[in-house]
């Protein structure tokens, strides 16, 4: 690409800026790392060299800080919760959602438009600020300190944007397709599950990663709903231990290691689909 | 209707066939987002006692939060406070978002590397980057004191969490450090989506690199740019998790770090410092984020429209 930036040939002045740009890279890209690499290291030592030698490796690597955390602080609980809820949402916002996409998408008919509109109702909304309404919902359908209320609540949340996505990639496939499934005798159902989905599976792994972020990282909601410690997702999770353990630096930095290693071991094997989907909804194409 | 000679007429339970596709999101998302929606105007027109409904007051409760306190001082402040965010994310996250992606459009040396790790901390959970940056700000403990001490500028360093001058942007600070991956990456992904030739043929005519970049690249990501105002609008209004994290419900030192969401929050639930949630007020403080959303998001798009470039 004769547009690439390149050090030999350029001028002087040219030089210097590309030498500039390139430390402000790298120097940023420390300053990406390294917090969370800290993070790691002191997660091993105890407070007490926490607070001594910052930036130094443990001299005893203090793998009971995690037993600690995962046990009496109740971090295979949370771990578990955040992974049952998550899953199952994700599960019914797909399922959902790609039902919904299709019959926006596939067929023409009055309220189409009304349909699809309110669907994308919730996506400039904030539904955080119509928070009273829906906890006296919930409240009235006993649903308040329940998991069943939060996968209800994810569902709604993750739903807008997937039909936006969906409907915008389904309307894209040839009506032939469906036609030739018809006439070999496939009813609307079989064409859904047999023609659209299948051709559909780049966006489906799109708006999984879309929405699998956003609700595995939520606190709002299990901070306004849940309210037994059984029932804490795992960012819940972190915010009560936090204010229980102000001065236990080690353990701290151990449930926060909890809450962020995971995320970024995943990210390293998946990073191309994680960067296509959770730009999803700002890029074009 | 042509179409009808090639379309196979199995089509009888066609309305059908909809509704059982649409139906089970669609009840969804108007009892869980729709229904709260319209309910929280309707709330925020009457008078509440703790969670019953009372008697209807009109737009009682809109005039209260500019006029009782401590309301008409909580209200400007949380405004205010957002209004940084915003000012600080759009100067610095979204120009370095952009100075970013144009470095890594270019394919710098690195840019691969660059791109996936500034991208990796958009993935991480709001509220434990938060905790972590408020261990790192301790005024005695924490990394930053400690960098500042071995740099030789201890005098420098100071409480960024506890001074009110400083507290706000301190978390700002983190949140960026959070989310310029973001605005990053896209505005990537749309200098990419530029034609190659377009930028050739002016290299080719000598044109200079500052020039190909503001007269040819610029006018055409337009598009992201007003994509990326609106999300930072959005974001900027809806700030939540990141004071809650680093300086609590309360918005601490002296509400110097409130923003309307912290605000909303602890008149809507009641918090240790006011316990009592109110919800008439509550209510009326969602309708204005609302409108905030709506009015910014439909006025940036309005205004983008205008200077959109199409090739």
């Amino acid at each position: 690409m004769i547009l690439n930036i390149r050090f030999t040939q350029a001028s002087f002045g040219k030089k210097i800026l590309y030498t500039f740009f390139q430390l402000l890279l790298v120097t940023y890209a420390v300053a990406v790392l390294y917090p969370v690499l800290n993070m790691f290291v002191s997660s091993f030592k105890s407070t007490r060299e926490i607070f001594l030698n910052p930036f130094s490796l443990p001299t005893e690597w203090r793998f009971e800080n995690y037993a600690k955390v995962w046990k009496s602080g109740g971090f295979g609980i949370y771990f578990l919760n955040s992974i049952i809820i998550t899953s199952i949402s994700i599960a019914m916002v797909i399922l959902f959602g790609s039902m919904a996409a299709n019959g926006v998408s596939r067929y023409t008919y009055k309220m189409r438009l009304v349909v699809y509109l309110a669907f994308l109702s919730g996506i400039v909304l904030p539904l955080k600020a119509a928070i009273i309404p829906l906890f006296l919902l919930m409240r009235n359908l006993h649903l308040t300190n329940s998991r069943l209320g939060l996968i209800l609540i994810f569902t709604a949340m993750g739903l807008p944007s997937t039909v936006f996505i969906l409907a915008g990639f389904m309307r894209g496939i040839p009506k032939e397709l469906e036609y030739a499934a018809r006439i070999d005798g496939c009813n609307d159902l079989m064409i859904y599950r047999h023609v659209i989905m299948p051709l559909s599976m780049s966006s489906i792994t799109l708006v999984t990663i879309y929405n699998i972020v956003p609700i595995w990282n939520d606190f709002f909601f299990p901070l306004v709903f849940i309210s037994s410690e059984n029932k804490r997702t795992l960012p819940l999770g972190v915010a009560s231990f936090f204010g229980q353990y102000q001065i236990a630096w080690d353990l701290i930095f151990a449930a926060l290691s909890i809450a962020i290693i995971p995320m970024i071991i995943i990210y390293v094997f998946m990073s191309k689909y994680f960067i296509k989907g959770m730009t999803a909804g700002a890029v074009k194409g | 209707m042509q179409s009808t000679l090639h379309k196979p007429a199995f089509n009888k339970y066609r309305f059908l066939w909809v509704l059982f596709f649409v139906m089970p999101g669609l009840i969804i998302v108007s009892v869980v987002i729709i229904y709260p929606l319209f309910a929280s105007l309707l709330n925020s027109l009457y008078s509440w006692n703790g969670f019953e409904r009372q008697a209807f007051v009109g737009l009682e409760n809109f005039k209260s939060l500019f006029t009782k306190f401590p309301y008409n001082q909580r209200v400007p402040n949380a405004l205010m406070n957002n209004l940084k965010w915003f000012f600080s994310a759009m100067l610095i996250q979204n120009v370095f978002g952009l100075l970013f992606g144009y470095l890594l459009s270019r394919n710098i040396k690195g840019h691969e590397i660059y791109k996936r790790l500034f991208f990796m901390p958009v993935l991480l959970p709001i509220i434990a980057v938060g905790f972590l940056w408020k261990l790192y700000y301790n005024p005695q403990f924490g990394m930053f004191t400690k960098i500042f001490e071995l740099l030789g500028l201890a005098r420098y360093s100071q409480a960024w969490l506890g001074n009110a001058e400083t507290a706000t942007y301190a978390i700002i600070i983190m949140n960026i450090w959070r989310w310029i991956g973001f605005p990053t990456l896209v505005f990537l992904a749309a200098l990419d989506n530029i034609p190659e030739d377009c930028l050739e043929s002016a290299h080719l005519d000598g044109a200079s690199e500052w020039k190909i970049f503001s007269k040819i690249s610029f006018p055409l990501i337009i598009p992201s740019i007003m994509v990326i105002t609106v999300l930072t609008l959005i974001g900027s209004i809806n700030v939540f998790e990141q004071v809650y994290s680093m300086a609590g419900l309360d918005g601490s030192p002296n509400y110097a770090t409130d923003t309307l969401g912290t605000l909303f929050y602890r008149t809507a639930f009641g918090s240790q410092a006011s316990t009592i949630p109110v919800v008439s007020i509550g209510s009326a403080l969602s309708v204005i984020i609302y409108f905030l959303c709506l009015i910014f998001s439909v006025a940036s798009i309005v205004f983008f429209q205008s200077k959109e470039v199409e090739l």
